[in-house]
């Protein structure tokens, strides 16, 4: 197994997904055999290759001109948000 | 204390003064209600994209070209992803192996007048955070996203600075530059410019740096000054007395005046830094970058120089009077209307009386009741000797309350200087008259009632004789005694 | 009705031989009654299409001509629907209505299209099979024990049981074209950036595409017509002009080149292989010249997709933590609470699972060993198939290594999964265009030939898609009892 439970756990606490006790152990076989496949790539030959993370090479960024166009729309947008206060998002209390 | 070396690192964030935000059309304006200019876009909600603002490039480079920097001729835009509520993609939108400007420097004045050159690692473009507000919520914090969004550029300076006197001084200078270039309002209280401070100690002689802790989102050069302060004392105190300084990121409590480690916002944070996908990469030609040139204003350091130059002043004036466009250009109004031969006098009430004026009332220049002609017809009265400086500051504070002309408020008032030889005289008569002991006195040796005279004389007139005539005249008058 | 082609219903509701509304209630009574076996749909959205079907109506009415103007549609559930629940296949988004259209939906409304639904869809556009949504399994109308392929199982088994004339989808690894195989319709995947994905909920944001089903290659010309176009809202929208795709639907296919993929033909299951086989001759039949290619790295394929797809879908999903929309977990005792039980309860097993690989791959220490070497094995294959398209106009193969599996089989070895989408994931690697056509059966069960072609060659694709169309039936075949 190349994925220990801890590692699991560490994992998820980093992505903020809770994993019952129960599941646990199919999560750690499974994550262990998907990364037992892509470490196939760490036996590839990629040399002095460039990294590509756009699949259409050259392109550029295009900018957009600083103008506001949008405007308020609070109700509507907040119509789908599970605690609201004053027009604030509720979560609980953040301690810095 | 002696022994130990601070090492100081800043980080400045600089809000762009950008109409729009860096990745949506939402307004940047301050102050709005929770939540009223949060776009989808700025609320992360699902499907939707970012697009870049073109002004926020136009900013960073002609930032770039103030500090000397290398600007990035192919910049990069990667997501530094952690998961809090004032951060709505669970992800900032951040720069991180290829930022928009590369090692720049600056050059910064001292208290006692030296000159510092501080580096610059870089600056980035970045997307600002929501406010977390926890007043009126039990147990609950709200967030407002209205500042989710707004474009930030990050400033980080190499670990160059001694002292917590140097990095006030330098944090000055990247504050009086942004504001100079327009690109930043450089308003601390509505965080419009903000510092994290990186601060370690090491042995004198040792060239290895200590472990650096970072305080977070100082918003004065005060408190700057003064957290780096209970900082070092505090690095110092812990290593003498046998403990480690800690790697973590602290606050500052203005109230206790002390720092404090920060609850666990990101213990050892693993950002998994990646380009981000939505965006291409950023590519700035060297056509733009002579375009921004073009537009870049004559800067702090060149402004000092040819005030110091063209008018003799001393670098440090040259420097108070540099330290704000707005502050340059009334300078400069003055002296057009008044002369360069008395840039001297003009320098000492712009940033004398004028100055307190404007800090007493807490009035931004741009809105000063006296403006640069109304003074400089007030110089006049002082040069041409209508009425003395003292008297000067009376009609000062009179135009400043009252609005009217320096020339108005003389005749108003009779504060005309009195240059007539013959009428001082006679007021000297009679003072000499009305104070026989203190002649003989004087006569006799007393020196120092000469000014016991002056100041009979100038009640008498009601401080219009004119000083230097008063002097001679007096002189003369007295005779005898020793050198008044 | 739902037999006939979207050219053939536009000319009839141009001439007002039928009326929108009819064709949409048609379509309507077809889904009450034959959707229950096959759970295509999340939700259903009739009341709204005869609205918007009368509206179409009326524009006919004034003598307005559009080539799907009054034609009835499904979207997948992953476009952003203004005022209609979009769930992405997830409990995560079972309680959200999108405030807003994505730009293919705001397209195709404009156009005059009707639409009768959301289509279920495997959850947040991971699978292969639609068995990872919330909302239960799609079965595919030729055998309902068997899967229709995903993520867009829902919009694959809805074009094939005909109770839409087309249907939206998304492919990003396969999950147009793969499902289309299985399914026995039309699937057609763009070039990278040719369509928008402003409002198409975002997995792998350079890997993503809409596209769309259709029965034929003259009906996705239609339907890309209209979806293609630059936006100024996606900043990888490409500002190309999109040119007139119908009018060289019919163009000779003299001196095509078509390269056989020689890591496609290695190994292929003898049944699937004669079916290309016959494919290829029919190719040649109508004048297109074959020869090998190779793309030597295009086993490596799967693996990279595997890193660069987890990696991007798990920055892309912290946006879904139960603070503005979205689940939110009962009683959250603190923050963290709050995020890892509204999320860990929120989403499914798969997405967990591609969650974490992509956290994991990134992660400092992992970085450079997996996400790095993906880039980098991108590159390779993008730069082989370039080659390859210098000596060959487009390419073929099979689309899938197999006809559709069992519901259930292959849900418990996610790797075994994962290699269903073999043939098809070098086109998202390298954003490439691709389409499945019907090219037969095994076992009773369609199969689908793949064309991919260089950047922006859709015009070329649906050419060759058409003329092949043209010379066989397969793309008419119906499933039994959907006829």
């Amino acid at each position: 197994m190349s994925l220990t439970r801890q590692d699991v756990e560490k994992i998820a606490h980093l992505a903020r997904l809770s994993i019952t006790e129960q599941d646990m152990p199919v999560y750690v076989s499974s994550l262990s055999s998907i990364v037992d496949f892509v470490a196939e790539l760490a036996r590839a030959e990629t040399g002095g290759v460039t990294p590509m993370a756009h699949p259409l090479d050259g392109q550029i960024a295009r900018l957009r001109a600083d103008e506001v166009t949008e405007s308020d729309h609070r109700e509507k947008y907040q119509i789908n948000a599970p605690a609201v206060a004053a027009g604030l998002y509720v979560v609980p209390r953040v301690i810095e | 204390m002696s022994n130990w070396e601070v090492v100081i690192g800043l980080e400045i964030h600089a809000q762009l003064a950008t109409k729009s935000k860096i990745f949506s059309g939402s307004a940047t304006a301050y102050g709005a209600p929770p939540n009223t200019q949060a776009d989808l876009v700025d609320l992360a909600y699902p499907g939707v994209l970012p697009v870049l603002n073109a002004r926020v490039i136009e900013m960073a480079v002609k930032f770039g070209l103030a500090i000397d920097a290398t600007v990035a001729r192919r910049s990069v835009f990667a997501r530094k992803n952690y998961f809090y509520p004032d951060l709505p993609k669970g992800y900032q939108i951040s720069q991180y192996e290829l930022p928009v400007v590369a090692r720049g420097s600056l050059e910064v004045m001292l208290e006692d007048g030296s000159v510092k050159t501080v580096g610059i690692t870089r600056a980035h473009l970045e997307e600002d955070a929501g406010k977390s507000l926890h007043e009126g919520l039990a147990n609950a914090t709200g967030i407002d996203l209205n500042r989710a969004g707004t474009p930030l550029l990050e400033i980080v300076s190499e670990p160059d600075m001694r002292s917590a006197k140097e990095a006030v001084a330098y944090m000055k200078k990247i504050h009086t530059l942004v504001r100079y270039l327009e690109i930043c309002d450089g308003n601390m209280q509505e965080g419009s410019f903000r510092c994290d401070a990186n601060v370690s100690v090491r042995p004198k002689g040792q060239e290895k740096f200590g472990t650096r802790a970072e305080i977070k989102n100082l918003n004065s050069f005060r408190f700057v000054e003064k957290a780096i302060q209970y900082e070092v004392a505090r690095q110092v105190e812990l290593i003498e007395s046998g403990g480690k300084v800690v790697q973590e990121t602290r606050l500052y409590d203005s109230d206790k005046d002390e720092t404090r480690s920060m609850r666990s916002k990101e213990e050892a944070n693993d950002y998994r830094y990646f380009p981000d996908p939505d965006l291409l990469p950023v590519e700035i030609d060297e056509a733009f970058i002579e375009s921004v040139r073009a537009t870049l204003p004559e800067l702090p350091d060149q402004k000092a120089a040819r005030f110091a130059h063209d008018f003799a002043l001393s670098a440090y004036d040259a420097g108070v009077l540099s330290a704000s466009r707005e502050l340059g250009a009334y300078f400069e109004a003055v002296i057009a209307a008044l002369s360069a031969s008395h840039a001297k006098l003009a320098a000492n009430w712009v940033m004398g009386e004028l100055s307190s004026a404007l800090n007493r009332d807490s009035v931004d220049i741009e809105n000063s009741k006296v403006d640069p002609e109304a003074l400089s017809g007030l110089l006049k009265r002082i040069v041409d000797e209508t009425i003395s400086g003292k008297i000067a500051k009376e009609v000062f504070e009179a135009m400043w309350s009252e609005g009217s002309a320096a020339d108005a408020i003389i005749e108003t008032r009779g504060l005309r200087q009195i240059t007539d030889s013959s009428a001082i005289e006679g007021v000297i008569d009679a003072v000499i008259a009305a104070n026989p002991k203190q002649l003989a006195d004087y006569r006799s040796g007393k020196d120092k009632l000469f000014g016991f005279f002056v100041g009979q004389v100038m009640k008498a007139t009601g401080g219009k004789a004119n000083p230097a005539q008063l002097n001679e005249l007096l002189k003369t008058k007295l005779g005898g005694g020793g050198n008044a | 009705m739902h037999n006939l082609f979207i050219g053939e219903l536009a000319d009839r509701l141009a001439k007002r031989q039928i009326s929108s509304v009819e064709l949409t209630r048609h379509f309507l009574s077809r889904i009450e009654r034959l959707n229950p076996a096959l759970n295509a749909f999340i939700t259903l959205t009739a009341e709204r299409a005869l609205l918007d079907a009368a509206a179409a109506d009326a524009r006919l009415a004034a003598g307005e001509k559009g080539p799907l103007l009054g034609i009835p549609l499904i979207h997948k559930d992953i476009f952003c629907t203004d005022g209609v629940k979009t769930s992405c296949g997830s409990r995560m988004l079972d309680n959200f209505v999108a405030p807003y259209d994505a730009t293919v939906v705001a397209r195709l409304k404009e156009a005059g299209t009707v639409m009768l639904g959301k289509s279920n869809m495997d959850e947040f556009a991971m699978g292969s099979s639609n068995e990872t949504s919330y909302y239960g399994p799609v079965k595919n109308p030729w055998d309902t024990t068997k899967v229709p392929g995903g993520s867009s199982g829902g919009s694959a088994a809805a074009t094939a049981a005909r109770l839409a004339p087309f249907a939206t989808g998304t492919d990003t690894g396969g999950s147009i074209r793969q499902p289309a195989a299985l399914t026995g319709v039309t699937g057609f995947k763009p070039t990278y950036g040719r369509v928008s994905r402003y409002g198409m909920i975002a997995f792998a944001s350079s890997l993503d595409q809409a596209g769309l089903f259709a029965r034929s290659a003259g009906d996705a010309a239609a339907v890309l017509q209209v979806m293609a176009g630059f936006d100024p809202r996606d900043s990888t929208s490409v500002d190309v002009p999109v040119p007139d795709y119908s009018k060289t639907l019919g163009k000779p296919l003299k001196g095509l080149k078509i390269g056989l993929l020689r890591e496609f033909f290695e190994g292929l299951e003898p049944r699937n292989a004669a079916l290309i086989e016959e494919a290829l001759n029919i190719y040649t039949g109508l004048g297109a010249e074959t020869r090998e290619v190779s793309l030597p790295h295009l086993p490596l394929s799967v693996p990279t997709y595997y890193v660069v797809a987890p990696a991007e879908c798990s920055s892309n999903l912290s946006r879904f933590d139960g603070v503005r929309f979205g689940y939110r977990c009962a009683d959250p005792k603190d923050l963290m609470d709050l995020y890892k039980r509204s999320r860990g309860e929120g989403f499914g097993a798969e997405v967990k699972r591609r969650i974490m690989t992509g956290t994991y791959v990134l992660s400092a220490g992992y970085f450079d060993a997996y996400y790095l070497k993906a880039q980098k094995a991108r590159r390779m294959i993008t730069d082989d198939f370039r080659a390859a398209f210098e000596k060959v106009d487009l390419v073929i193969g099979p689309t899938t290594p197999t006809p559709a599996f069992d519901i259930g089989a292959k849900m418990n070895d996610p790797v075994l999964m994962y290699l269903n989408d073999i043939y098809t994931i070098g086109a998202n690697l390298a954003g490439l265009p691709g389409v499945s056509l019907p090219c037969g059966l095994i076992d009773g069960l369609p199969m689908g030939l793949q064309l991919i072609g260089p950047h922006f060659a859709e015009a070329k694709l649906l050419n060759a898609a058409h003329q092949y169309q043209q010379a066989t039936d397969w793309h008419t075949h119906a499933p039994r009892g959907y006829e």
